[in-house]
């Protein structure tokens, strides 16, 4: 069985498996991170949304044999791993999970939004994140989190000027 | 927005074992008895009792949740009921999940039940337990129990403000008898119930650290994909697995079963060293089936004709108020209408899964995500035919559920496979199995007669017509009975108004083999729907506004309350510019009543929603933002299934499988949303379930007011009302 070696959050991992085994099942089987999860199988619901380079994808559409071993794999265990991330306590404040099983994929995406776009409008929250699906309803609340993210992060580059 | 804690990060508020035995243990019987099951006294109690409150020596304190979260926070919500009464914050408790023995009661998560069913016996259980330290401070103190108060898990003296901590009070109260019928708090005694409180668990769900069932790893385990028959009930053939087998990772494939609560279905598992290997091995078998007749019986048109059949022809009388039909017959102006609810899978973006570990002596552990631990067990050891001690389950977290995870079927799959294997399999469904095996909310057609006079609604009929979740699942429906579960909810007197010169409500079950079930809110949204409709189209019959017409005959204040209430939130009596228009609805279910009104703007030649507005009124609640939340997420799944595509069976076929025919709404698609609450003394109704059943008429009335065109099937094309 070929190996490939993986940077995931900024560790390296070496994993032994098929060619076409799509990242979400490496991530959660081979390697132990759970964090992302699995919904659909064909990028339609965005839970296992992760960055690849730091751009969301959808890591069940992403075959470990595409993935050079110098690419960037960062999952929802790799941001606010000391600190909780901006995004991750916005979703506190505003009370956002429910059962919160598709709130790893809502949370890489917002996060790589506020990298590109640091205010966004309502319009930009639209287009970054219609791809995430949340069957218990919290779409309104996430919207609320994201501007409250949003200001939190203007608010840190204010005080270090 | 709710109050910043210092203390969000609590690895340990949620454990999943680790009982303490010594100290204070405070437990409840299958009546309700309250028990004093501490070691002191544990010797003359029957053993299969277990705590709901245990306190040590060294002052940890330690509460048994018997409720699954599935999203609606009871993780938390039920302790709260215990800690309000005990005086102890959250913040220092340790919640642990209960396991389905039988010993913890009750412990399914359902019917909206977990904090009205709970509401007296866990209070009285915290209430009774505070007494007891009370009463043994005021002894180790030599004064009245009157002289002594509880706060903050400390007893004080009223006169010199010294104090015990509970852990310093458990042995001396554990001596105690517990006392049955100790003072409750009053409302405005609350510090927990009633007000907004952040959630603990939600660090870990943010952080991907939660656990949910997909996430469960057993040492050993195998996974399994299993294929169900395209059409159901398909019976197997032969399984040529020659191309599965050459997939490296697949360990063998076998003959498996899925046991639905009243059949079984045929249906075969690939085993695998990891799940993708399995899913692929799934894809790569060849297997026959005999699907003689299924192509005829599962198919969604025949079954809604039958329906339009029976809808010509008089039901079963559940309930009747004076002759209807007569005065039906001579009224002047009245309205006869059908309208149409579409079957609906619940798909919980986690699927079904399940780990079960069978061995070698007989005993069977399970890990799943699942909304019944007691039901589990007891399931499992008649399935594989063991006694209930010899079955263990550990409660996964639910990737949401909205009822499916109630449905055991894939948990019974692990067990016969692992049965077969004797070690640990892994179930996984993918979403295609998911939403073409089934179970689903059932579809039906409301045959609504109704008239009005002087302006008034004075005669309504509803009739029901469709399967019946208690006849097709639990056999419990004799063909000359009304679905007594229907007949109580469509009944006027559910939503108190009052026809005063006739109303009716009756029932066909038209049968069908398409599997149904619970669904979020059960019947209440499809009787909702046409219930909902009807009086407004009635109201416009009368020549009056739909809130006022309502006013005029709903009898209860506290639904005219939630009524009016609404018409203020949303300024119902200002004028909406041409092309605008509002959609109200309300309905009562679980207890609580709940009023939308939907906003709605004409657009291309369809409507675009501008804004959704419920008030709830749930009596006395937990948790203010769960009861937001949860009618915000109630608001969405309305919304879901009012516009998007039911489940449609073609020729024995699911017409849809996975989220690109069957979607669910996105963000993209999601209008402002405001929820507002009641405040009263009332007895709590249920929450999880309650705000769903008004949305889908609040929009079918929003639209008619906008466009003037009148939609009676779901689900709508909101984009193309022409149509």
């Amino acid at each position: 069985m070929p190996k490939y070696i993986l940077t995931i959050n900024k560790k390296q991992h070496s994993v032994e498996a098929d060619s076409d085994v799509p990242l979400v099942w490496v991530l959660r089987d081979y390697v132990g991170l759970k964090g992302t999860k699995f919904g659909c199988g064909i990028a339609s619901c965005g839970a296992c949304t992760i960055h690849l380079n730091g751009s969301p994808v959808r890591s069940c559409q992403l075959k470990i044999s595409t993935v050079p071993a110098t690419a960037q794999i960062t999952t929802i265990e790799g941001i606010g791993e000391q600190v909780l991330h901006n995004v991750q306590q916005a979703w506190l404040e505003l009370q956002v999970p429910q059962c919160g099983y598709c709130q790893s994929g809502q949370i890489m995406s917002a996060v790589a939004l506020l990298r590109k776009t640091p205010d966004p409008t309502d319009k930009d929250i639209d287009t970054a994140m219609a791809g995430n699906l949340c069957r218990c309803g919290t779409y309104e609340r996430i919207r609320q989190a994201i501007y409250r993210a949003a200001k939190m992060e203007a608010e840190v580059v204010t005080r270090d000027k | 927005m709710l109050a910043e804690s210092p203390k969000t990060n609590r690895r340990d508020f949620i454990k999943t074992s680790g009982l303490a035995t010594l100290g204070l243990l405070i437990g409840l019987d299958a009546k309700a008895n309250l028990l004093n099951l501490s070691a002191n006294n544990a010797a003359a109690l029957p053993v299969e009792i277990n705590p709901f409150i245990v306190i040590g020596a060294d002052n940890t304190i330690t509460i048994i949740n018997p409720r699954p979260c599935m999203g609606q926070g009871t993780i938390q919500s039920v302790p709260a009921m215990i800690a309000e009464e005990l005086e102890v914050d959250l913040e220092n408790v340790t919640i642990i999940q209960s396991d389905g023995k039988s010993k913890y009661g009750a412990q399914t998560s359902g019917n909206s039940s977990s904090i009205r069913r709970l509401w007296l016996p866990l209070r009285k259980a915290g209430a009774a337990t505070k007494e007891m330290l009370i009463e043994a401070a005021s002894g180790k103190w030599s004064i009245s129990p009157t002289q002594c108060y509880a706060e903050n898990a400390k007893v004080f003296r009223k006169d010199n403000g010294r104090s015990f901590t509970y852990g310093e009070l458990v042995e001396a109260a554990s001596k105690l008898n517990v006392p049955q019928e100790p003072v409750l708090k009053q409302k405005h005694e609350f510090k927990i119930l009633g007000k907004p409180a952040r959630r603990f668990d939600l660090h870990d769900r943010v952080t991907g650290k939660a656990v949910y069932g997909l996430d469960i790893d057993v040492p050993g385990m195998v996974y399994a994909a299993i294929l169900h028959s395209p059409m159901i009930f398909g019976k197997l053939v032969s399984i040529d697995d020659s191309e599965a087998m050459k997939i490296p990772g697949v360990i063998k494939t076998l003959p498996c079963e899925r046991t639905m609560i009243y059949t079984t279905a045929d249906s075969v598992a690939v085993i695998a060293s990891n799940w993708w290997a399995a899913s692929k091995g799934r894809s790569a078998l060849n297997v026959t089936w005999d699907e003689n007749g299924l192509d005829t019986t599962l198919d969604n048109k025949e079954y809604m004709g039958r329906c339009y059949t029976a809808a010509k022809k008089e039901g079963i009388r559940f309930e009747e108020f004076n002759d209807f039909q007569s005065k039906f017959e001579t009224s002047q102006s009245k309205l006869d209408l059908t309208y149409e609810t579409p079957f609906l899978s619940h798909v919980p973006i986690e699927p079904e899964t399940a780990t079960a570990h069978v061995k070698e002596d007989g005993s069977v552990e399970i890990w799943a995500p699942l909304q019944g631990p007691g039901e589990t067990l007891e399931e499992v050891a008649r399935y594989l035919n063991i006694s209930t001690d010899k079955v263990k389950i550990h409660v996964a977290l639910m990737g949401g559920s909205f009822g499916r995870k109630a449905y055991m079927d894939f948990i019974k799959e692990a067990c016969f496979l692992s049965n077969k294997l004797k070690v640990p399999v892994k179930v996984i469904w993918t979403r295609d199995d998911d939403i073409r095996q089934g179970p689903y909310r059932p579809a039906l057609l409301s045959h609504m007669q109704g008239f009005v006079k002087d302006g008034k609604i004075k005669g309504y009929h509803h009739h029901m017509i469709g399967e019946s979740i208690l006849g097709q699942v639990f056999k419990g429906l004799a063909d000359d009975k009304a679905d007594p579960w229907i007949g109580e909810e469509s009944s006027p007197s559910n939503n108190k108004y009052m026809f005063i010169e006739a109303h009716k409500v009756s029932w066909t079950n038209v049968k069908t083999i398409i599997p149904v079930m619970w669904w979020r809110s059960v019947n209440a949204s499809n009787i909702g729907w046409g219930q909902e409709c009807f009086i407004d189209e009635l109201a416009h019959l009368a020549g009056k506004d739909p809130l006022e017409a309502r006013l005029d005959i709903l009898e209860d204040e506290r639904f005219r309350k939630v009524l009016t209430t609404l018409a203020e939130k949303t300024n119902y009596h200002q004028k909406l510019p041409q092309g605008s228009g509002r959609g109200i609805a309300i309905t009562r279910a679980f207890g609580t009543i709940v009023a939308c009104c939907i906003t709605a703007t004409k657009s291309g030649h369809g409507v675009k929603l501008d804004s959704i507005v419920s008030v709830i009124d749930c009596g006395m609640y937990v948790n203010a933002d769960t009861v937001k939340a949860q009618t915000e997420g109630n608001i969405i799944m309305g919304i879901t299934a009012a516009i998007k595509p039911g489940i449609v069976f073609n020729k024995g076929v699911c017409a849809q499988n996975n989220f690109n025919n069957y979607p669910i709404l996105r963000i993209n698609e999601t209008p402002k949303i405001q929820v507002y609450i009641m405040e009263n003394a009332e007895a709590p109704g249920g929450v999880g379930e309650a705000g769903l059943p008004p949305v889908a008429p609040a929009l079918g009335n929003a639209i008619f007011a906008a466009t003037g065109i009148r939609k009676r099937n779901l689900p709508i094309d909101i984009t193309n009302l022409i149509t």
